[in-house]
């Protein structure tokens, strides 16, 4: 590696760290990327859903080159029980927009496309090279770090951590404390194939139009989870994710909870005849607001997974991660145009940045449901799915018993469920910590 | 009708790509005599199996399956229970989609 120094060095080449040295590097700033797989992407899993404004604030013309599978016209929310699903869609024309909102992607094809462009904006991007030390001189400022690779130190005035929910770099050095169990989900994601008429077919799609179910209920056994479907071009992305505290205190076997959802009724015959080309797993921070840690200090940034900005109540992590990754580079071009240096001080722009931003606005607003689901998973993931799966039985079931007696039962299950005040304290915590 | 036809995990593994870094593997369990109930539950939890019980009753790891989510770090490191290290650049799993 040249003895040369950089005006920057990120860490990382998924989302957060492409948006951060795209930024740097179409600025004229001296950026060196680097990246662990084999390429960009080749590390990374997502759903996908990728939300077009974010990535249109940082490459407006996405659309001409970006690996895109099927923009969003349909969402159905399914609360299911071990036999039934009872779901909510909403489908819109309004999606087959010129410009389209959100669209599936494939994250190791989306990674490559997005580094390209950091390389076409001059940024240097190493690959199969592994980040493992941060250098500090006497006072703890961050001036470097070091590889795996041969040569030591490689120096920058300003260090971006974007290395991911699993970053070690930060945690190691002190930066951050590694999450906690409770803070982080393992999602087990697997690609079926399958035909792009037959899945257009399945799911009521023309041309490029797609559709995602998110589920939730009796499928992750009491566990705070989430199972999802998302169709692309000729495959569709199914998984589901768990808090690890879940799954550790129930000893729970993630792929044989992904086997389950796979053989739900409901979910069979969307992917009845595909074949499976791979198995991937990864971690999803899910602490929400109370889990962000310092994001800057002397000499360094922290943006995307690696510093918890994620919100998990919509399932929206990679624009978070490319807003803060935009932001931090935003910040340290203008602290370096005004001739500034990379102190606390002057990154703090970075995190008033951020703060005037959705990122941060969206991830307040919720800043209580994690503990809420963390600590009463069984009622919102067992109870109360199996309880309205009976109601909603009972309400269409028709057979010859007066209508009376079937709502009575609903009520009565309810009650005897969760008990009258259960019910009301639930009610009332959850709207509390929605609002 | 409730069929489940249970995957073998071998068979899930199978599809995906890996370099594996021979002779280097980038996790360890720490000796010990009886696993912490953390350790154990890794036999479980971990998504590629990576994680057994030997017939003495010790957890040993084979991570060569590995797919460098994290879950054993974040249960684990903290307690000394298992050292933990992303693979040296360029090996490990390779995702083709991810
Ligand atoms: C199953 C699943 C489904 C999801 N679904 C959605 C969704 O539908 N929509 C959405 O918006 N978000 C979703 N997310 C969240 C989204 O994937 C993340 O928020 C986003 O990828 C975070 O981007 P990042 O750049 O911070 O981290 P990452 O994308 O994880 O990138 C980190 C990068 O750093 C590299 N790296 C780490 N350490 C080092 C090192 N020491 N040296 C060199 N390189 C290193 C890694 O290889 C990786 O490329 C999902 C996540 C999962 C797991
Ligand atoms: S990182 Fe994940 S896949 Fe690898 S051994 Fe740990 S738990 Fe298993």
């Amino acid at each position: 590696m040249t003895k040369s120094k950089f005006d920057a060095i990120v860490i990382g080449a998924g989302m957060s760290g492409n948006a951060a040295a795209y930024s740097m590097a179409s600025r004229g700033l001296k950026v060196l990327q680097l990246e662990r797989g084999e390429h960009p992407g080749s590390k990374n899993v997502q759903g996908a859903i990728l939300y077009a404004n974010m990535l249109g604030a940082i490459i407006p013309n996405f659309r001409d080159d970006a690996p895109l599978e099927r923009h969003l016209v349909e969402q159905r929310f399914w609360l299911m029980d071990d036999s039934s699903h009872t779901g909510v869609h909403y489908r819109s024309d309004d999606f087959n927009e010129l410009k389209p909102n959100r669209y599936t992607i494939i994250r190791a094809q989306f990674d490559k496309w997005f580094s390209s462009k950091v390389r076409e904006a001059g940024g240097t991007v190493l690959c199969e090279t592994t980040a493992t030390k941060l250098a500090r001189d006497q006072s703890g400022r961050v001036i470097g770090v070091y590889t795996d690779r041969e040569g030591g130190v490689i120096l920058a005035d300003v260090v971006v951590l974007a290395e991911g929910v699993n970053g070690l770099l930060g945690t190691r050095a002190g930066l951050r404390d590694m999450p906690k169990p409770e803070h982080v989900a393992l999602a087990v994601k697997e690609m079926h194939f399958l035909p792009e008429e037959v899945i257009a077919e399945r799911f009521g799609l023309t041309d490029g139009e797609g559709c995602v179910i998110e589920a939730g209920g009796t499928i992750s056994r009491g566990m705070a989870g989430l199972g999802f479907l998302y169709t692309n071009k000729e495959s569709i992305s199914v998984g589901i994710g768990c808090l690890v505290s879940g799954l550790a205190a129930n000893m729970e076997n993630p792929y044989r909870l992904l086997d389950a959802f796979k053989q739900h009724p409901s979910i069979r015959p969307l992917l009845a005849g595909s074949e499976i080309k791979e198995y991937a797993a990864h971690l999803i921070p899910e602490g929400g607001f109370k889990a962000i840690p310092q994001l800057f200090g002397n000499g360094w940034v922290v943006v995307g997974d690696a510093a918890q900005l994620n919100n998990a109540v919509h399932r929206e992590g990679s624009n978070l991660a490319m807003t803060s990754g935009l932001m931090a580079g935003e910040a340290i071009f203008q602290i370096k145009s005004r001739g500034g240096l990379m102190t606390k001080r002057n990154l703090s722009l970075y995190k008033g940045m951020l703060d005037k931003s959705f990122v941060m606005q969206d991830l307040m607003k919720h800043k209580d449901l994690p503990s809420l689901l963390h600590t009463d998973s069984h009622n919102f993931f067992m109870t109360y799915p199996t309880l309205i799966s009976q109601a909603a039985q009972n309400f269409v079931r028709v057979d010859g018993a007066p209508k009376i007696n079937g709502e009575k039962a609903t009520a009565a299950a309810f009650i005897n469920a969760r008990s009258r005040w259960g019910l009301i304290s639930d009610a009332v915590r959850s709207a509390v910590s929605w609002r | 009708m409730k069929a489940t036809i249970i995957e073998r995990i071998e068979d899930k593994l199978y599809q995906n790509r890996y370099l594996v870094d021979t002779g280097r593997p980038h996790i360890a369990v720490r000796p010990h005599l009886s696993p912490s109930p953390n350790l154990l539950a890794l036999t479980q939890i971990c998504p590629a199996k990576c994680y057994e019980l030997n017939e003495i009753g010790q957890v040993a790891i084979v991570s060569d399956g590995c797919l460098e989510c994290g879950t054993c770090r974040v249960l684990c490191e903290a307690s000394g229970d298992i050292e933990w290290n992303y693979p040296r650049g360029g090996f490990g799993v390779l995702f083709k989609f991810g």
